[in-house]
């Protein structure tokens, strides 16, 4: 029994075989496309301290990912809708900062319970839910593709737009918004484009393991360089190299991809946070 | 009539939030280049008119006219220090960056800054004396570098009026002293116009040419020399105040 379980997880011998085949050309490019679009965002995601909208973002759709399975349209258009309007009722609903906590909170509640009823109404087919829970990049068809690709080009093209007024609004709001600078509408911007991107990397890691290409990635980044565009940058690349040698070790080793995926960017972010905070001490003393 | 338009001119306003007057008949006029404290205890609206000035809040009765315009968010030629609050993302950005951002904050893309941009982000953090940290993030400087980082992001555009909200608490008693200084400074070089809400006056005694005053429901505007007055003080803060003068010709004020 042991036998067999080690034999699973370890090493395959063709594995350069299932490189090849099209179902990981399609996970090689579903994961591309996602981490170049996690990593600008996440950088965002850290500046703002919005890791907890970014979390409850990815289980506002989960609900919308059982409803989709429920009523038979694709998963990615029901992750779609329910991570919009969450993003739009966090954005409304928390206008003060004080009370973007609990209304995050609530909105997370109650789109986790909507997401237990459906997944218990859809019962037949409990893969699709785990699925959802932990990604399933090997199952990434062609059509999807084409919609990460928008989606990609989507988040990008608004982000490269609105990127700096979005900074001076997360850095220092009172000072942008005597300036005229819109910051309750680029917050609401921000969310919108945080909710393509959870859609998106749901599929990659799933809703549990979100933070690993939207938060670690970008905290990795920030621990680097405070340049705003080479800390986006180096987010998307760090997330970019997750993901490849992930998937690699993931066939290499027969390992589910969320697995090595999220323990390389938890690795690579531990590593420069502990290198950081070495040379931060440093300069403190001198 | 020849003189030089007021800088900020109130006629009648009234400041209210939701259905609270916080103040109401509110009428003076601050003469352009004058660096003027705004004294009051908490709660009298201090930054309420800070607010009205930059457009962010309407006043409920009353005209106000800010360099011979109604006050509107935007305005290029008003500099904004706020209250220096630790809930800014301050982990992420050097200082360098958040004095750009004075220049170039609001507008869409994200092109390089240009060398006569980089220009004036240096002058104004050597203005300020920050240059030496100008590439730390402003986690990694003191309350006093960051107050002046602050300053220098707020004068980088060259207003002609600067409003800064308690830019001297939370420093200890050196850095009020020169942030005061630098404040002066600042404003005399550039020829600035110069609100700073404070509740304590002393730093600012010898910068300050006037003062407006919320007393009792109304804000008062007069010069230095007449709200630096034990019987006026005392009146505003609820407390006695003595005001004291030194041999050496320094003024402070003191409770008791």
């Amino acid at each position: 029994m042991l036998a067999t379980l080690l034999a699973d997880v370890g090493y395959q011998s063709g594995w350069l075989d299932v490189l090849g085949a099209s179902f990981m050309r399609n996970a090689f490019l579903a994961g591309t496309l996602v981490a170049v679009a996690a990593g600008p965002i996440g950088y965002f995601v850290v500046v703002r301290r919005d890791a907890f909208a970014s979390h409850a973002l990815a289980h506002i759709g989960f609900p919308g990912a059982t409803a989709a399975v429920l009523v038979g349209v694709p998963i990615t258009l029901g992750m779609a809708v329910f991570c919009t309007l969450g993003g739009i009722a966090i954005g409304l609903l928390g206008r003060r900062s004080v009370d973007r906590e609990t209304a995050t909170g609530s909105i997370l509640a109650v789109a986790t319970a909507f997401g237990v009823l459906f997944a218990s109404l859809a019962s037949e087919s409990a893969s699709g839910v785990t699925s959802v829970l932990f990604g399933n990049l090997l199952a990434v068809t062609t059509s999807q593709l084409v919609t990460y690709a928008v989606m990609t080009a989507v988040v990008l093209g608004v982000l490269s737009v609105v990127a700096r007024p979005l900074l001076f609004a997360s850095v220092d709001p009172q000072v942008a918004e005597s300036r005229g600078v819109a910051v309750r509408g680029l917050g609401l911007v921000f969310l919108l484009l945080l909710a393509l991107v959870t859609t998106m990397a749901v599929q990659v890691v799933g809703t549990l393991l979100l933070f690993a290409l939207v938060i670690t990635p970008a905290a990795t980044a920030l621990a680097v360089t405070a340049r705003p565009l080479a800390a986006a940058l180096i987010s998307a690349a760090v997330a970019l190299v997750c993901v490849w040698v992930g998937m690699v070790l993931a066939v290499m080793f027969n390992l589910p991809p969320s697995f090595p995926i999220v323990t390389l960017a938890f690795l690579g972010w531990l590593a420069t946070t502990l290198v950081a905070r070495h040379r931060t001490r440093g300069v403190l003393v001198s | 009539m020849a003189a030089v338009a007021p800088a900020v001119s109130l006629r009648g306003v009234t400041a209210r939030r939701g259905d609270r007057t916080i103040w109401a008949e509110g009428s003076f006029d601050i003469a352009t280049g004058a660096v003027v404290g705004i004294i009051g205890p908490n709660g009298s609206g201090k930054s309420t008119l800070l607010e009205l000035l930059l457009g962010l809040v309407e006043p409920a009765a009353g005209t106000i006219e800010v360099l011979g315009r109604t006050p509107h968010r935007g305005d290029g030629r008003i500099g904004y220090v706020p209250q220096d609050d630790d809930a800014r993302a301050m982990e992420a950005v050097r200082c360098r960056e958040l004095v750009a951002f004075g220049l170039d904050g609001g507008s869409w893309g994200w092109r390089r800054r240009s060398a006569d941009e980089r220009a004036a982000v240096d002058a104004a953090l050597d203005a300020v004396g920050a240059t030496a940290y100008a590439d730390r993030r402003l986690t990694q400087v003191s309350g006093g570098q960051r107050q002046r980082v602050a300053i220098a992001q707020a004068v980088v555009g060259d207003p002609e009026l600067l409003l800064l909200d308690e830019p001297l608490a939370g420093l200890d008693v050196r850095n009020q002293h020169e942030v005061a200084t630098l404040l002066g400074r600042v404003s005399a070089d550039r020829s600035m116009t110069t609100l700073v809400v404070t509740h304590d006056i002393n730093p600012l005694l010898g910068v300050l040419t006037g003062a407006v005053y919320l007393l009792d429901g109304h804000p008062h505007y007069a010069p230095i020399g007449d709200v630096v007055d034990e019987h006026l003080l005392s009146h505003l803060y609820g407390t006695s105040i003595k005001v004291v003068r030194t041999a050496q010709g320094d003024l402070f004020t003191r409770s008791g």
